[in-house]
Parts: structure tokens; sequence; C-alpha cells
């Protein structure tokens, strides 16, 4: 079959939907109340929505004695205000298939039970916001607290089952190394904090639930976990998700707020909106768990590292076992190094569960990594990318196989080249500007490449438009823009005639959106159903005796513009709309799918992250004054949004660096920063202007359309750039993220 | 067009829902003569008799606004904060609510051509007032140029900070906080974006403020 | 938010009978619409006064300023009088906060704006300025942002103000109106009141007064003058420290020094001993070094905000050598 035409993948165009963003017409799960048809969603008006508030515990661990909703349920317009007193049993099937971790996850309203600070005991419902707001603060919850541990750096907590990972003998390579470096990084709890709040809106017609929910993975996840908690079968819900304020994991699983708008909708026989609070976000929704990452690393003279072990720990609740499968990876494929022992023990906390964050466990694990290898290639006097370079594999060194891809070398010197590397002073606190030591570091980023079996349906209407639809979700990287790109080329059609839906559990099935997934999945699914739909058209009109294709090879006809025609000889064809006319067909339609195949490779996406810093000498300050990423992502689908998504990355990375910290009150398990004030995240006059460069190239190995997956990638190495760059600038080495001044002094 | 007025009487309340409460009553006219379509699109969405008005309701006061170039007089819950009178009662959902607290800059609307957070804003305190929001921005079909600007640098990404943004970068670029790159980094700094976008928030500013392109 | 009642007061006459009946007075709100929703602020009637006459800038016969009490932060800032002669005071204002903020926050409301502190914030933690008797959990939980100047075992929170520190330092006068009509000033140094054994007492202010404005002294000049405000988040933050600080200096000698520094007291916090140190010494890196040695006496660090007390020192020293150079 003849290659198609690439004219929309690996434009720079505008994000479809960029409109609706602008104008404040993109629904997100809290808009949905109000009737309005867009162009990409058009969904249903909800009547007579009445609101519902969460009552969170003030206490950590305990049980509930008593719980007053007199005065709350005496204010005018309040509905009901429901309890584990009054609320029915609800059935909390297993849900094997989400994302809930192992363990008994938390029942809304089941029992007296408090686990940790902020657990939700009760929901107010009333005709108005106001009152709902209100009568949440009125009612009186009485407990029975106990003492709590919410402290990782306690000594003698108890910790979950080990998981282990062992090559050579690290311990006997490290008492024979010339160089020996030990060093415990401790990075602090992240919240995720997307601009929009989780929010759900949910109704019921009989025995059928529709929500309109902030998610990032309306089957598998909301819709699956709803039908299990409430016993009712799958096909009884229906999740509803078409714009998605942010994410970065946090919309992961399906939080306990969802159950309660769903029970708070069937209780009072109204529909029901539930918007978490910005407070309600810090223990309403997962995080990046607070880690220990303990690294000995044992290195010959010159730079060849030969052992390495990593005593890893990090934070999960005392009902759920949340354990990063990303956080050992890195340590096993990203050096070459012989000898390699790890051990990762989660430890309960009265807290609520962690959730993937962004990069998850890559961005920890290359913090700790990639700031040891800093501080090994001082130790040495050995060029940061030097020492890499000499510890870079030319296999996977934790299975042997090849790597599809893997161009660190080229990200290293092109970034080393853009960046004017070769112009840094190796001495640490040697360059300064007025008050400003200033700095340089840089850092390896890594992510696996995820891939998950998807659909996408693809119809082409008798006016030559297409439609093309799956289950997907758009947090902010622009799905809607790149599948509609993919679906473009393929079906040999212009943009604007290609319409890409997403977020509805009615839709053809779709992977959760993370981990970087999405592209090469759904991707994969779409260009499949397009080039399955192309074809299609391209057999009936072969095979059509008024067609001027007819007769043709059907491998050498080509779609451009909505015309077939035949690759050497433009002349022969016709466009979709006359062969659908002629042939009486109103559309054609099928369904594309993906499924991800074994592969014998190690395939992953590959940053190399280069940070200025500024540290104000005596204030103890950190600015970022430049940094520019270079990736290895395999194809880039969508050049304009793969752009944005990697300055974000660098954005985020600002953030774990020096700002993020969420902070807990171990006394009684409260947090204490549980608002945008006091959890600082980056603002506009901390960002500097930042860079992107991606490498060109594709990895066929990876999937159909050959990307390796950004979203993670693009974090993961953005911390350790910068922590590197403070320590060249200070000479100062902070092993404690976020790196504030009260280190620095 | 019938139009409900303030200080008409209540709809009846519906006798099996006791005690029913009134939460809300609109009417809707038009500024400079024309009239105003959909005028009754209040309530915490059009919730009908059942929700009716009860003596003992929280505490309201009537208020006379101008929003996007029409003028509504309603009578409000003295809590309603300005941000969810637009989204929950005239179904103007593109100001969003980030933290409802005066920390993120997602519900930034102008109120007599300045901008302010709406979720600090007491809603019963603008008599009078002219209240700018994104859905008032164009004209038309025709995009304000700091939209156009945005679309065209890609200035967002989620898209839930982006109508707090773009109010935000209008009244920066009237006020002539655009004289450098840093100036309108520090003076768009009451707007947060968490997808990272700044650097092209900052090229969509200064496009628009240059004119254009 | 409990429900309340609301008026608009037409004019001064109506605020005070309404503010003497026990009405709550309202300006921007931002303080007190954001405690309200966290029911740390209940008040049963709101009394708007944004109709009040307070909003003018006016030079003083003796060649001061009088800030209306509602001029808003960014008016009060932009304003040229204010640019040109008291630089400080705009520049606290633009590092204060956010531009829409500014845009609805008044100079009367700013200097009333109540403590940032988490446990004051969170009705379920103990908080004596909020409900007295119920202890401070900031004392021993965590205090990295608390005050380390006027603290009691009371008390330890910061005032969050950024213009206040420039008052203060400035010795600035509040200016009041009572229920009976009567005016009253109050020098700035008294009127916003250190914790004690009373911290739910903030200002020494009477039940329905009224603040009608804030009156800065004429200085001599040349006067130059700057606020530093030091945190971590480039902008949108409450200060870690801050300075304020103004010098007149004829001839190469300094005649007037005013310094007070901000976010490590319990209100803002003048330094009359790095004044004292200031006044009739030559400027030079030394005696900005010497002078903000004694910026931090009497500090008392809690576990979290020990590094308060030598960035204060710095952030005195650095901002005495912005304003009086590097000579």
């Amino acid at each position: 079959m003849s290659p198609q035409p690439q004219a929309a993948v690996g434009a720079p165009l505008s994000r479809v939907d960029g409109r609706l963003k602008v104008t404040g017409q993109a629904d997100y799960a809290a808009d949905r109340p109000q009737a309005r048809t867009t162009s990409l969603g058009g969904t249903p008006i909800i009547q007579g929505v009445v609101h519902a508030v969460v009552v969170d515990s003030s206490i950590a661990v305990g049980r509930i004695t008593a719980i007053d909703t007199t005065a709350a349920e005496a204010q005018p317009g309040v509905l009901r205000v429901i309890t584990h007193l009054n609320a029915p049993t609800l059935p909390y099937r297993d849900n094997a298939g989400s994302n809930n971790p192992p363990g008994r996850r938390l029942r809304v309203f089941q029992d007296d039970r408090v686990l940790f600070h902020g657990q939700p005991v009760a929901v107010a419902v009333a005709t108005t916001l106001e009152a709902a707001q209100h009568a949440a603060s009125l009612v009186q919850v009485t407990y029975d607290a106990q003492d709590s541990s919410t402290d990782i750096s306690a000594p003698d907590n108890p910790t979950n089952t080990p998981q282990t990972y062992t090559r050579g003998d690290a311990q006997t390579a490290l008492a024979s190394a010339a160089v020996r470096l030990e060093m415990t990084y401790r990075p602090a709890r992240n919240h995720h904090n997307p601009m929009e709040p989780h929010a759900t809106t949910a109704r019921w017609d009989g025995d059928q639930l529709t929500v309109w929910d902030k998610t990032q993975w309306v089957i598998g996840g909301t819709q699956t976990e709803l039908a299990a908690v409430f016993g009712i079968p799958v096909a009884s819900v229906r999740v509803i998700a078409p714009f998605v304020g942010g994410g970065f994991g946090s919309g992961l699983r399906t939080w306990p707020h969802v159950t309660v708008a769903a029970l708070a909708a069937r209780e009072t026989g109204r529909p029901v909106k539930l918007v978490l609070t910005r407070r309600q976000q810090y223990f309403g929704a997962g995080y990046r768990p607070a880690y220990e990452y303990a690294v000995r690393l044992g290195s010959d003279g010159n730079g060849r590292v030969t052992a390495m072990t990593h005593d890893i720990r990090s934070e999960t609740s005392t009902y759920e076992n949340f354990a990063e499968r990303g956080i050992l990876p890195l340590g096993q494929t990203l050096y070459n190094t012989p000898n390699v022992s790890q051990t990762y023990r989660t430890v309960p906390l009265d807290v609520n569960t962690p959730v993937a964050m962004r990069g998850p466990g890559f961005a920890t694990a290359a913090y700790a990594i990639e700031s040891a290898m800093d501080e090994l290639a001082h130790e040495l006097g050995i060029d940061p990318i030097e020492l890499r370079l000499r510890n870079e594999p030319e296999a996977d060194p934790s299975n042997g196989q090849a790597f599809s891809t893997r161009r660190l070398r080229d990200c290293y010197t092109t970034g080393a080249r853009e960046f004017g590397w070769s112009a840094r002073n190796p001495t640490p606190r040697s360059t300064r500007d007025g008050d400003w030591l200033i700095g340089t570091g840089m850092a390896t980023g890594m992510y696996h490449t995820l891939r998950a079996a998807a659909q996408a349906s693809v119809r082409l209407d008798a006016d030559g438009t297409a439609l093309v639809q799956s289950a997907t979700i758009d947090m902010g990287p622009g799905t809607y823009t790149s599948m509609t790109q993919v679906a473009a080329d393929g079906l040999g059609l212009p943009m604007r005639r290609v319409t890409f839906r997403l977020g509805d559990s009615v839709m053809p099935n779709a992977p959760l959106h993370g981990g970087s997934l999405t592209m090469a999945s759904v991707g994969s699914a779409v260009q499949n159903g397009a080039d399955q739909l192309r074809q299609q058209a391209i057999q009936l009109a072969v095979g059509d005796e008024q067609s001027p294709l007819y007769g043709a090879d059907a491998n050498s006809v080509v779609v451009q513009s909505g015309r077939m025609y035949v690759s050497g000889d433009p002349s022969r064809g016709e466009t979709y709309e006359r062969l659908l006319a002629r042939n009486s067909r109103d559309s054609l339609e099928v369904l594309g799918s993906y499924s991800p195949a074994q592969s014998r490779f190690t395939i992953d996406a590959y940053a190399a992250v280069f940070a200025e810093v500024a540290v104000d000498a005596r204030l103890g300050l950190v600015r970022v004054r430049r940094m520019l990423g270079v990736y290895d992502a395999g194809r880039i689908i969508s050049p304009k949004l793969a752009d944005s998504q990697a300055l974000g990355g660098m954005v985020g990375g600002i953030g774990q660096a020096l700002l993020e910290h969420t902070v807990t009150d171990h006394r009684d398990g409260r947090i204490v920063n549980a608002n945008l004030a006091d959890y600082l995240v980056p603002v506009n006059a901390d960002v500097p202007d930042l860079r992107a460069i991606y490498l060109d190239g594709e990895d066929r190995e990876a999937d159909p359309i050959g990307v390796k997956g950004l979203g993670e990638v693009v974090l993961v190495g953005v911390a350790p750039a910068i922590a590197n760059a403070v320590f060249h600038a200070t000479g100062r080495r902070v092993r404690d993220l976020p790196i504030t001044a009260d280190a620095l002094l | 067009m019938s139009t409900e007025l303030p200080n008409s009487p209540p709809p009846p309340a519906e006798p099996s829902q006791a005690p029913s409460r009134r939460t809300f009553i609109a009417a809707s006219t038009a500024v400079g003569g024309a009239v105003a379509a959909g005028a009754l699109v209040a309530g915490p969405a059009p919730l009908g008799a059942q929700d009716a008005v009860a003596a003992d309701g929280p505490p309201n006061g009537e208020v006379s606004l101008t929003v996007n170039g029409k003028r509504h007089t309603l009578t409000i819950d003295n809590r309603t904060s300005l941000l969810d009178l637009v989204r929950e009662h005239l179904g103007l959902t593109g100001s969003k609510k980030g933290c409802n607290a005066g920390a993120c800059g997602a519900c930034t609307v102008l109120v007599d051509g300045r901008r302010v957070n709406s979720c600090l804003t007491l809603a019963v305190r603008l008599n009078g007032a002219e209240v700018t929001t994104i859905e008032g921005l164009a004209r038309g079909d025709r995009l304000h140029p700091l939209q156009e600007a945005f679309v065209e640098q890609d200035a967002f990404q989620c898209g839930f900070c982006t109508p707090g943004q773009i109010m935000s970068g209008v009244a920066c670029i009237d006020e002539g906080h655009t004289r450098s790159a840093d100036e309108i980094r520090e003076w768009m700094s009451g707007n947060i974006c968490r997808c990272g976008c700044y650097v092209k928030i900052v090229r969509a500013v200064e496009q628009a403020a240059a004119g254009g392109k | 938010m409990h429900p309340f009642s609301y008026t608009k007061a037409a004019d001064t006459r109506e605020a005070l009978n309404a503010g003497r009946s026990g009405g709550r007075y309202i300006a921007g709100g931002t303080t007190l619409v954001d405690l309200m929703r966290e029911t740390v602020e209940r008040p049963g009637t709101l009394v708007d006064i944004s109709a009040l006459p307070l909003r003018q800038i006016t030079v003083t016969e003796r060649g001061g300023l009088r800030i209306g009490a509602l001029v808003r932060m960014g008016e009060a800032a932009a304003h040229p009088k204010v640019r040109t002669t008291y630089s400080v005071i705009s520049q606290a204002l633009e590092l204060s906060a956010s531009a829409q903020l500014r845009n609805m926050a008044t100079i009367g409301g700013n200097i009333m704006q109540r403590t940032r502190c988490t446990y004051f914030r969170d009705v379920t933690a103990a908080c004596n300025k909020r409900e007295p008797g119920s202890g401070c959990a900031a004392l021993e939980g965590f205090n990295r942002s608390h005050a380390i100047l006027g603290t009691s075992d009371q008390c330890v929170a910061t005032h969050p103000s950024d213009v206040a520190v420039a008052f203060a330092a400035l010795e600035a006068t509040v200016h009041l109106l009572g229920p009976d009509g009567k005016e009253r000033s109050v020098a700035f140094a008294d009127f916003l009141l250190q914790p004690g054994s009373t911290p739910n007492r903030e200002q020494a202010i009477r039940t329905g007064e009224l603040i009608t404005a804030v009156e800065v002294p004429a200085l001599p000049r040349p006067l130059r003058s700057g606020y530093l405000k030091v945190r971590d988040r480039q902008s949108y933050e409450f200060a870690l420290t801050s300075a304020a600080v103004a010098l007149h200096i004829r001839g190469g000698v300094i005649r007037e020094a005013k310094v007070a520094a901000g976010g490590v007291g319990t209100v803002p916090w003048k330094l009359p001993k790095v004044e004292q140190h200031l006044i009739g010494e030559r400027p030079s890196a030394s005696l900005w070094t010497a002078a903000a040695e004694q910026a931090s006496d009497g500090a008392h660090p809690l576990q979290h905000n020990g590094f308060k007390v030598e960035l204060l020192k710095r952030t005195v020293e650095r901002q005495l050598r912005i304003v009086g150079g590097d000579a």
C-alpha cells in the first residue's frame, strides 16, 4: 500500500479546541449543568442540579463517636446530610482492572472508622451552594482520637514487604571500589494541584447513573469503579469528561468524593454537583509520596561506576499499599553498572493513599541517581556529561535486550552545544554576577514507553467529513489535536474535515490517560482505523465500474484532500463524496484498534536537561535563569503542542526542585499548607525563557506511529539538573527537596 | 416577552416539599433598549416551583449589574460571590474556580474595567457594576487579539486557567505593564498555570500588546 | 460561610451608625471574605463602606502624605506622589499579593488584615487568636513562616502586610473616626498590637471605629527609600523576611534613618537600634553590616524558623546597601 502523504502530522498546528478554551466554552466537570452545545461535546442539559459539600475528619485515626446534623439540616435549602449513621450499605465489589492498589479501599460512610486526617465523614446536600457550604460547616462530629503516625522519617516505622532487585554483587564491588559515596536524598511529598479541582456531577435516571467527572480514565477508572462500588452493571454507568483541567495523575483513580456525589444524587433523587475545595484536594485525592532514597555508589578512578545500591522508602496509607512501579527501572537500566542492588519498602502511615504523579517513580529515582552521579563527577573531577558517557550501556543492562532507540549520546551532544556547556568552569562557586552565584547543572531523564490496548471508531460521512471517537482524555497535552492530525493524514482529509471526540464511556475503549501512553496507544488505534477506512473506500472505488479508479491497483491509490487517486497518475481519481453518493452510502465506518506487541527490545524515551541557576550568595534564594531540554522521544506528532508540554515539564520540575512541599503536622496528621498560597507552585515570575529540542526520529518498534511518549520524560531529570546547578553555583549540596533559602544560608 | 420582576410575587411553593425555599429570582433586561433573550436562565439551574420562596431563607439582597453588556437584576443570597453568580446563576462557566481564595487567579474578571478575583467579590456589593467575563471578550465571531494570540502561541494546555489568564492579560495590556518580558511576568503572576505555559503566555501578551503580530 | 445581613452605607454617618450596632465594615474584602468562607470570621452584618469619601491621596500641610483608607493598594502604589516621594510604599504595595488583589484591597483593609498562620485559618486547630484560651498549635507545630520577634507563649503569628512595614518604618499615623463622630489619631507603632496574653486583640481600634486615613509624616529631602521582600517564590507570596528602609543622606552623612522589618514580627517590626547605628555615619558596606547585625536582637526562634534570625540580618543589610549605596 502506498504511504499516505504526511500533511498534518509533524506540522506546527494550533489546537483544534483552542477557540473553545480561549472563549470559556470548554466544559469541565463542574461546568456541566449549563445547557450548551459545543462542536466537540454536545452534552445533555441537567435540570435541577443541587450542591453537595463534603465534611472532612479533623483527626487522623480513631472513631466517630457522634455526629450531630441537626443544625445543618435546619438550614434553609438543605435537602439531606448523609453520614455513616444513615448511609446505605454499598457493595464495594472488587475492581481488579482499575488503578486501585492492593488493600481495602476507603469506603465512604460505611463505618465509624477514621483512617486519615481529612477523610470524608459526612456530606451536606442543598439547593444552593451557599446553603450546602454553610450546612457542612455546621455538622458537629465527635471523635475518639488515637495516636497517629504520619512521618516517614520516624524511627521504627514498620514497612511492607520490600521489592528487591539484584545483579552482580554490589556489596563486594563497593568494598573494593576506588571511590565510594553514600548519600540519602529526601524529596518531599508533592501534590498535583491541577488548576481544576476534582469535581463530579452525578445524575440517576432510574438505575442508570451518569457522571460528569474529572477523570483520566472514563472506562477502566471511573465507570468500572462506580459500578463496583454501587454493585451495578458497568453498562449502567456512563462517564463523561470532554475537558479535564489538568491532572498530572490525580485523576488516575476514582476518589471517594465521586462515590459521595453519586450516593448523594441517589439519596436525594436530584442531580448533584460536588466540587472539592482546594484544601480538600490535598487529602481527597492522591499525591506523589515523600521518599527517603539512600544511594551508595562505587566507582573506579576513571568514573566507571562498578556498583550502586538503592535503599528506598516511600509513604503509603495503612489501608492500601501504593508502591511505585517506576521507582526501580531507572536504577537498573540507565547506567551500565555491573553490580546493582535495590530494596524498595513502602511505609504504611495514617495518611490517604498516594497516586502516580507526572513521571511517577522515575522522577524521584532520577533526582537521587542523577544527583549522586553529579556528586561522583565532582568527586572525581570528571565532567558530568563525560561521566555519563563512560557509563552509557550498549544494551539494557538489566536483561541484555537491545534498545529499540536510545539516543542519549545525541541528547548530551546537542544539549551541550546548544546550552554552551563547554564554557562551563567546573569549579563550584566560581561564577558570580553581583550578589548572585551562577551555576549550571545537567541531568538525564528517562521514562519507559508504555502502551496499552486501545480502540477508536472512524466514520466517513457522505459529505466528506469524518468523525473519530475514542474514550480517551485530553487533560492538556492536546489529544484532540494530535489524534485529529493522525486521522486526517490516515484518511487523506484536511484537518478541518475531521472531528475527534473523546471523554465518554460510550465511546470505544481506551486506556488510562497517563504514563505518556495515550499517543502511542490511542494514536495507533486511530491510525489503524483511518487506514482501514481509507482502504475500504479505495476497495469500493476500484471495484466500482463507474469509478475512475475502477480496476486500479488498490495498493497504488492514495488519498489527499479527500480525493482518492493513483499515486503515479494524479488525474485518475475521485473524491470520497462522489464515491459514497454514487454508491448510496451515508457513511463508511470501522473500528480501529491497537494491541501492543511483545517486543524483544527495551523501549524508553530519554532526555538531557540543562539548567542555569542564580543563587543569592547571602539570602539563599534560588532563581532559575534558563533551561534547555533535549529529548529522544520518537516521532513528534504535534510539534507546537509537544514544545508546550516540554516547557510545562520544566516548570513542573522547577516547582519540585525549589518550591513544592506538602507539609504534614505529625501531631495530628493535618496538612498545614493545603492551599495555593502556602503550597507554592511556580508563578509566571519564576519562569525564564525555556527551550526544548526534540531530536528528529521515530521508533517503529515502539508502536505503529513511532512515538515514545512525552508527558513524563519532560519532567524526569529537571529537578536534579536544577539541584546540580545549585551545587555548582554554591558548592553546597542540598539533598532534600525542595531546596529553599533555609538550607542555603 | 415576560420577565419576572424582582418584586413580583413568588411562585407558589410546592406543598409536598416543606420547607420549600426560594433561592433566587432574576429578571434580565437589555441595555440600550434591545430586548434580552432567555431572561430566566437564573437559579442554580432552573429549579422550578419546587424550590420556591420561603420567608425564612438566608439574608439576600437585590443587585442590578451588567455582565458582558447585558443588564441583570437579581435577588441573591448575600453570600454569593461574583464567581458563583456568573457560574451558577448566569450560566457563564468560563470563569473558573481554582482555589476560591484569591490564590490562583482562575476566576479573574473585569469589574468596571479593572481585573479582580471574582471569588473574593461578594456579588451583592456590585450594584451598578459593569462586569466582563471571558464570554464577553470576543465580538461575535471575532476573537479578541489576546484570545487569538493565546491560540497562536499555544499559551495553554488544559485550558482551565486560560479564561483568567486572558482576562488578566487584557487588563495587563490596558494598564501598560508590558514594557518588558520581566514586567509581564511580574504583572501576570497573579494567575497560576499548573501546566506551566508561562513562557507562551508572556509571548501571547507581548503579541497582543504589540497590536496583533 | 455563615449567613449575614448586608447594608451599604451611603455616607460616613450611616456607616458609623451601622458600625455602632455591631456591623462589620467591609472595604476590599479580600481578607474578610476569604476568612468568612473558612468560617474564621462570622460577622452578623456587613457594612459596605466602599461609597465613603475616603479615596483621596493628599499632601499634608507639613509635607507628608495622607492616604485615604479606601484608596486601593494598586492606586496608592501607582500614585505619582507616592511613587516619587515614598518609593518604599509603592514598592511594598507592588510586591504584595497580585495585580487583581491590589485592585480590590484598600489601604485601611491592608493594615487590618489578619495573619496567614495556618492554624489560625483552620477552625479545627487550636488558636488563641481565633478562640482565646484554646491554645496555640503553631508553637510546637509547623512554624517556618512564623514570627521570631514580638511573640508570646500565646501566639507567634506574623502580621502579613508589606505596606504596614513601610508605614511602621516611616512612623505613620492612623486616623480614626469613632461612632460618636470624634476623630482620633494613633501612632502606627501603637496601632498594631503584639499578642501578649490577648492575641485576639490585634489593633488599637474600638468597636465601630472607622479608619479614615493613614498619614505618613514629612521627612527631610532628599529621601531614598525602598522595600526588599525575601520569599521562596518570586511573586505572589507573603514575605519570609522583608525590610523597609528610608535614608536621608546629606553631605555624605546619614541624617535620618527609618528601618523596619516584615515577616519576622507579630507586628511590623521597627528597628530603632539599627536606625541609631546609622545616624551620623557615612554609608559604607561595613556600616550596613554592623547596623544590620542588631536587626534580630531579642529574637525567639521556633523549631522551624530559626533561619529567619540570620536571614533577617542579611535582608536588612542588603536593603541598607540597595538604598544607601555601595559607597
